[in-house]
């Protein structure tokens, strides 16, 4: 395969490694240090995509990221990547990529039907229509515009790539890999720094590929490989090439991704497709360049039309030609480099076109066709350029053929990442730009970026803001040689856009916003230039408006009679370029999306074949199936049937376990639980009732003193982080003088429950000998360190099922052995595991609360344990639970239910009306907070909150749950269903 | 003039030379019966009901940037009315009722799009939390339906239903809720209340409150000094700072909440989709663009621009449970300040100095409440009594205890 606009010589591309790529379905042949845009171009192929809202024709517009037409869907399968820019892509060989957003084909596109309608289709006027009738707009326009609208194509199945994030420290950031962020690179590298150079291209350089420059009396390129062997050579130099600064986040974090494999087919095993970073750096150095801009004029969107510097860019670096006769259309001296370059590659100039009176002189030599004062007033050609219309200063029209419009319109220092903090661009008349206003902290700017335009400025920056950085941060300034070259001529005299257009002329090319529809919003008072935007969608397209804003605003300027300046820039928003999901997911996606926690038996519970259910961010065993049982009902009524027949253990690691020690260990506790706990005896437990400050319940627990100043919590396993957050607040910030430690102990300790009648028998196989356990030397509340074998554990015999029960704690590494011992020892009792469903039946059962009661919007008296705060101290919540609202008698109060009919089954977050009442929200008495089918009852059970419930004991009301087309008469009762004396806890 | 497809027509046909400002860039006056502080939806719209309902219509809305340059142009466009505490549920009903007309009632297309609002659950007890709320909202003549795991994976088949760390079980679904253009809502506020005769004055920030015996008779400005018999507030993320200068302390924290968009994609999603076992929320742009958010960042700050891990986070969460948008693209991330209130729920009350009035506390929940805000506000400032579904949003409640804390999360505004 040949590729007709390959130059057939030079360009940094490396013609012994041929590679072939689909576009379309056309297959092509590129060479390695192509870019995908390059390829194509070197191919002969100008029509590359179709706009947004008018499906007209586009081509390649630019050579980098601020690409804003030709965009593509990248590789296929669940690897495609809908609106990927060809200027950005490496090729690869075997690249797949296809046109999007136009059907059925690229060149004959139906959508394009809009352009003729564009008159009706003006910026806005979806504003002003389809409002009748207004069911239609669900029906039938909106589902229209949805299918019309949008890009590219996504995967729509999940990525089979992998992902990474990264994290760096340096001294010094350099940001952008061109002439000013070499030499910064290499000046704070030779100081001493720790120094990051991260660049966005592959290949170091920046605009030094790109142009035919000399520093040192070398060519430009060859000067960037003995710069980048030295920064390599440097210890303490990382280069990151292919990877984007993306945003600037306070405190010195700079957001970044590298595009570690996107250059091939597949990402190597074990690679990541890409990488997020987070850089914190104590110093940056913003070299990110200049972006040029196009002028407004008609036609400005075909293929063909091209920014003057890409031509160059395509030309110089990589060979390939973009037309074989190139006209140049320039505001500025710039421009005509593109001629010059043009002319030295052999490619025919057709023409320069300088809006300006006075050209550059040192380009004159060149013998090329000049019209000075002039503009290009429109583009001939449809899906290319075929020629053009120039008007000189005295009207006069002249046609010029060509195939290939190079525009400068000048440059736009990369000014972004200054903004992400805050920053305002300030304009600068004399570049007839935006320049770096505020700064980020830490952050110098150098070069292009800054506005310094020229190569010799550019590298002088670099070396003074890369050595200044290096000495904020400590290290001494390095000799340095300062690099020699040409001092290039830069003036510019602003032109936006060409009065004389006759067709419409484009600011945003994404986005197809013209400038009529500047002009119309501006007639239509949108003349702020954030207005502005949202009213046209300008700049908000895919390039974020790098190729479209200033342009469009200076335009909006002179519109509404405003200086630019006056007018000013919308917000620079990070990220700089835009961000793959996976770059910032890394690994934690699918099952890795967040940590799993499991309890110390959970190997053991496996093993039993246990079901296991996600409690936050633990994995609890939730019952335990045997073979032949239908469904977990039967399992959950056989494992709460044979804990109260006999005995059974369930693990509760997960519950949140605190370390409290200190002279004033008692007085902290009696702080911040509503009940007393320095009377209570060492060697005991309690339970404790914790508010939050406004009064309503925080957590329940139980509390043991091990020591006359130490004891250990035991905390809900969903409230474990915020009450030991809520612990060291009240002791740090409310009580400091208190004598008192706290450490969260959770994972140190493995805790089973061993529940029922034969518990303290099967303790007693586990427990050395010496100690009592019997009921009076070890009763109900008690709490003792204690022997288990040679390990030390500790003992409480603590109940959440009613029954004679005991938690048994071992030091966490013990706890899959502790499992195993305890089954072991209970063999003979017929002793089974539990999960948390029969956890939550017993506790039900016996009308305790849990989390569905502790929700927060419930106080001590709504959960029936007004009883427990305390009236002799202060403690925390008591003042703020005495407000008037919290002491309604109507509030909702917790009862049990039972269904009337006893086979029909509750449900939780049903609402309870009154019988023979409306169901309206004003009948609203309350709802069922949680249910369970109790086996020992034979019948479901609930406990709910109701409006004086305890009043009502007896009386009936619906539980009313249309969600689930549930409607059950429920008879209201005492929420201890099972053993309301308590005795079995006894024994 | 009056939109409609035969003006789109008469102009497009003259060039669109036609058309007139949208709304009039109005000169301060000397005095006015009624300011409203804060030219965002919820500002604009209390004006638009000031003049339509209460035909009150000297009024100004001063707004201290571009109208809706605040937390109304920069949102993830949600419009619902799935609350649980009959303190909220009326109220947003009411704003989802005003939704439903709103754009032929102000004349201005606002992309009103009942979509759907699907909340996704992960556990039986989220199950039993959504459907306690779906009840309560049924309760109110609300529509919600409790969907299970199959119900969702039928409507919305491309999220992880198989390798998921939190696994779908199933969804709460308000059918009425979607989304709205968020800019067009504010623009249609403020040409009907333009067109009505309120002055909408914008680069006009509020630099002092005159109070005099208690009452409030004017306030200073960037733009002069202006008399007004009753002054409102409605600046959201600004109003501890607003409200400070008339010598109030509001129990209002502002944080900041980041969202973000994607680059643009074919039709991808066609509802509402949030995520239960984190804070997530996804929904797809009529010009093709995801928008999604997570929670707040977590402190407080009235810097409108966030932090990286929280970007990181939210990301996270979308890809847990649509796990395709590995190569999705995010184009643009913004932060906005937000009124955090103690309880999470709002406020639109009297304040302890007569004559100025307060609508604050939207916490990141405020673009749904923008006709329902405006037009209780308006009653409010009107009448001197609240609208009737807006009657529990009391400044006071955090001292009777009448809290409407939908999370239960207490009296500390991040975690709202």
């Amino acid at each position: 395969m040949n590729a007709p606009h390959r130059l057939a010589q030079g360009g940094l591309i490396d013609r012994a490694r041929p590679l072939s790529f689909v576009f379309d379905g056309q297959a092509y042949a590129g060479c390695a240090g192509d870019t995908l845009a390059s390829a194509l171009m070197a191919n002969g192929v100008k029509l590359v995509g179709r706009s947004f809202k008018y499906h007209r024709p586009r081509g390649i517009l630019t050579a980098g990221s601020d690409e804003p037409n030709a965009l593509v869907e990248l590789r296929t399968g669940p690897r495609r990547e809908p609106n990927t820019r060809v200027t950005t892509v490496e090729l690869y060989d075997g690249l797949v990529a296809a046109s999007q957003n136009r059907w059925p084909s690229l060149a004959f596109d139906i959508g394009a039907v809009n352009d003729w309608l564009s008159r009706f289709l003006v910026a806005g006027f979806y504003y002003k229509t389809f409002m009748c009738p207004a069911k239609f707009w669900e029906m039938l326009y909106e589902p229209l515009i949805r299918r019309a609208a949008g890009l590219g194509r996504a995967a729509g199945a999940g990525d089979p790539d992998h992902y990474e994030k990264a994290f760096a420290h340096c001294d010094v950031l350099v940001i952008g890999g061109g002439p000013a962020g070499l030499m910064a690179a290499l000046a704070a590298g030779r100081a001493g720094a720790r120094v990051i150079l991260a660049d966005e291209d592959f290949r170091l350089g920046g605009r030094l590929l790109a142009e035919r420059y000399e520093i040192d009396g070398k060519p430009g390129t060859e000067w960037v490989a003995e710069i980048e062997a030295e920064l390599a050579s440097l210890p303490d130099v990382r280069i990151m090439p292919r990877t984007t600064v993306t945003s600037v986040f306070d405190h010195g974090q700079y957001g970044a991704v590298e595009r570690v494999n996107d250059h091939l087919p597949v990402p190597p095993e074990h690679e990541p497709r890409q990488r997020g970073w987070k850089i914190v750096a104590k110093r940056a150095v913003l070299a990110a360049g200049a972006l040029e801009r196009s002028i407004a004029f008609g036609n400005n969107d075909r293929p063909g039309v091209m920014l003057a510097g890409a031509v160059r860019a395509y030309a110089n670096r990589y060979a390939a030609a973009p037309g074989r006769r190139v006209a140049v259309f320039t505001n500025n001296d710039d421009g005509w480099r593109t001629a010059a370059d043009a002319h030295a590659a052999g490619i025919e100039v057709a023409a320069v076109i300088d809006s300006r009176a006075e050209p550059p002189a040192q380009f004159a030599a060149l013998g090329i066709e000049v019209l000075t004062g002039a503009q290009v007033s429109h583009v001939h050609g449809g899906q290319g350029v075929r020629g053009i219309d120039v008007v000189d200063a005295r009207g006069r029209l002249t046609k010029i053929d060509c195939d290939v419009l190079a525009v400068s319109g000048g440059w736009n220092p990369a000014v972004h990442l200054t903004c992400h903090l805050g920053g305002k661009p300030v304009w600068s008349d004399n570049l007839a730009a935006f320049t770096p206003g505020a700064t980020p902290p830490g952050m110098h700017v150098a070069g292009a970026a800054n506005g310094a335009l020229t190569l010799a400025e550019c590298l002088h920056a670099g070396v003074a803001a890369g050595a200044m950085a290096a000495v904020e941060c400590g290290f001494p300034i390095a000799s340095f040689m300062m690099p020699s070259a040409e001092d290039e001529a830069s003036g510019v005299t602003a032109l936006w856009h060409v009065e004389e257009s006759r067709a419409k002329a484009f600011v945003d090319f994404q986005n197809d916003v013209t400038v009529e529809d500047i002009a119309l919003a501006n007639r239509e008072g949108f003349s702020s230039v954030e207005h502005l935007k949202r009213y046209t969608t300008l700049g908000m397209a895919t390039d974020q408006g790098k190729a479209a804003n200033v342009t469009g605003l200076a335009i909006l300027a002179d519109v509404s009679g405003r200086a630019i300046a006056e007018v000013g820039t919308t917000t620079y928003r990070p990220p700089y370029v835009p961000v793959s999901f996976g770059a910032m997911t890394g690994h934690h996606r699918s099952r890795d999306f967040r940590p799993v926690r499991l309890a110390p038996s959970h190997q053991w519970a496996e093993e039993q074949g246990a079901v296991f259910v996600e409690a936050g961010a633990w994995l609890r065993a939730q019952y335990y199936p045997r073979d032949g049982e239908k469904d977990w009902l039967e399992t959950v009524n056989r494992e709460v049937t044979a804990t109260r027949a006999s005995v059974g253990v369930c693990d509760v690691s997960t519950l949140g376990k605190i370390e409290i020690e200190g002279a004033d260990a008692a007085i902290f506790l009696d702080r911040v639980y509503t009940n007393t706990f320095s009377s209570l005896p060492v060697g005991k437990s309690r339970y404790g009732l914790m508010l939050r400050e406004d009064g309503f319940v925080m957590d329940d627990g139980t509390t043991s003193r091990l020591a006359p100043e130490r004891f250990v919590m035991t905390t809900t396993t969903a409230q474990a982080g915020r009450v030991m957050q809520h612990l060291e607040f009240c002791h740090q910030v409310l009580w400091p003088e208190l004598d008192v430690q706290m450490v969260s102990v959770s994972e140190q300790w493995a805790q089973f429950s061993i529940a029922g009648p034969r518990s303290r028998a099967v303790l007693r196989k586990l427990v050395d000998e010496r100690y009592d356990l019997s009921d009076k030397a070890f009763p109900h509340l008690a709490a003792k360190e204690v022997a288990v074998g040679s390990v030390t554990a500790r003992l409480f015999r603590l109940s959440f099922s009613g029954e004679m029960a005991y938690e048994l704690a071992v030091p966490a590494r013990y706890g899959d052995a502790a499992i195993r011992a305890i089954m072991a020892a209970g063999e003979e009792f017929s002793m089974i595991p539990y999960g948390t469903e029969a956890l939550g039946t017993m506790r039900i059962e016996k009308g305790h609360v849990a989390g569905n009661e502790i929700n927060g919007q419930l106080t001590a008296r709504d959960l029936g344990l007004g009883r427990m705060m305390s009236s002799r101290k202060d403690y925390v919540g008591r003042v703020m639970a005495q407000r008037p609202a919290l002491l309604e008698p109507d509030r909702p109060v917790l009862v049990g239910f039972r269904p009337a009919d006893r086979k029909a089954r509750l449900r939780a977050g049903a609402h309870f009306i009154p019988l023979g009442a409306t169901v309206t929200a004003a009948n609203d008495e309350g709802h069922m907070t949680s249910v369970a089918f109790s086996p020992m009852l034979g019948h479901w059970i609930g406990l709910g909150v109701l409006k004086r419930g305890p009043q009502r004991i007896g009386e009936r009301v619906r539980a009313y749950d249309p969600v689930r087309n549930g409607d059950v008469e429920v008879e209201i009762c005492s929420p201890v269903f099972f053993d309301p004396e308590g005795a079995r806890l006894y024994g | 003039m009056k939109y409609s497809v035969f003006s789109l027509l008469r102009e497009a046909f003259r060039g669109h030379a036609g058309w007139t400002p949208a709304w009039r860039k109005a000169e301060p006056k000397s005095e006015y019966d009624v300011v409203i502080v804060g030219g965002g939806g919820h500002g604009l719209a209390t004006a638009y009901y000031l003049a339509k309902v209460h035909g009150i219509t000297n009024v100004a809305v001063l707004e201290k940037g571009y109208i809706g340059s605040g937390n109304a142009g920069r949102n993830t466009t949600i419009i619902r009315s799935n609350y649980l505490l009959p303190g909220n549920e009326p109220f947003y009903e009411w704003s989802m009722k005003l939704w439903e007309g709103l754009e032929q009632d102000f004349n201005y297309n606002a992309m009103v799009s009942q979509r759907g609002v699907l909340n996704l659950y992960h556990s039986d007890q989220q199950r039993d939390a959504f459907a306690r709320r779906g009840n309560a909202m049924r309760l109110h003549d609300v529509d919600a339906e409790l969907l299970d795991r199959d119900a969702v994976r039928a409507m919305v088949p491309f999220l992880d239903y198989d390798n998921a760390r939190f696994p779908i079980h199933g969804g709460l679904l308000q059918r009425r809720g979607g989304t709205a253009r968020h800019d067009a809502v504010v623009w249609g506020y403020a040409r009907g209340a333009d067109l009505r005769g309120v002055d909408i004055i914008e680069n006009c920030e509020v630099t002092g409150f005159d109070i005099a015996g208690g009452r409030v008779t004017g306030l200073d400005t960037t733009r002069g000094s202006i008399k007004a018999k009753k002054i409102g507030l409605a600046v959201a993320g600004n109003t501890s700072r607003v409200a400070s200068l008339a010598g109030l302390r509001l129990p209002i924290e502002s944080h900041v909440l980041q969202a973000f968009v994607s680059e643009g994609i074919k039709p991808a999603i066609d509802c509402v989709v949030t995520f239960g076992a984190g804070h997530f929320y996804i929904s797809q742009s009529d010009k093709g663009g995801l928008v999604f958010g997570g929670d707040i960042d977590g402190y407080n700050s009235y810097a409108w621009r966030g932090n990286l891990p929280t970007v990181a986070d939210v990301m996270e969460e979308g890809m847990a449970i649509w796990p395709g948008l590995g190569r999705i693209r995010m184009l643009r991330q913004w932060g906005g300040l937000m009124d955090m209130s103690m309880d999470g729920s709002p406020i639109i009350d009297r304040t302890p100095v007569a004559g100025l009035y307060l609508n604050c506390g939207w916490c990141y929940g405020g673009f749904k409440a923008t006709p329902a805000s405006g037009w209780c506000f308006a009653h409010l400032i009107a009448r001197d009594e609240p609208y009737e579904v807006a009657a529990a949003l009391r400044l006071d409640r955090y001292a009777t205890g009448a809290l409407i804390d939908e999370r239960g999360a207490g009296a500390q505004p991040n975690l709202h």
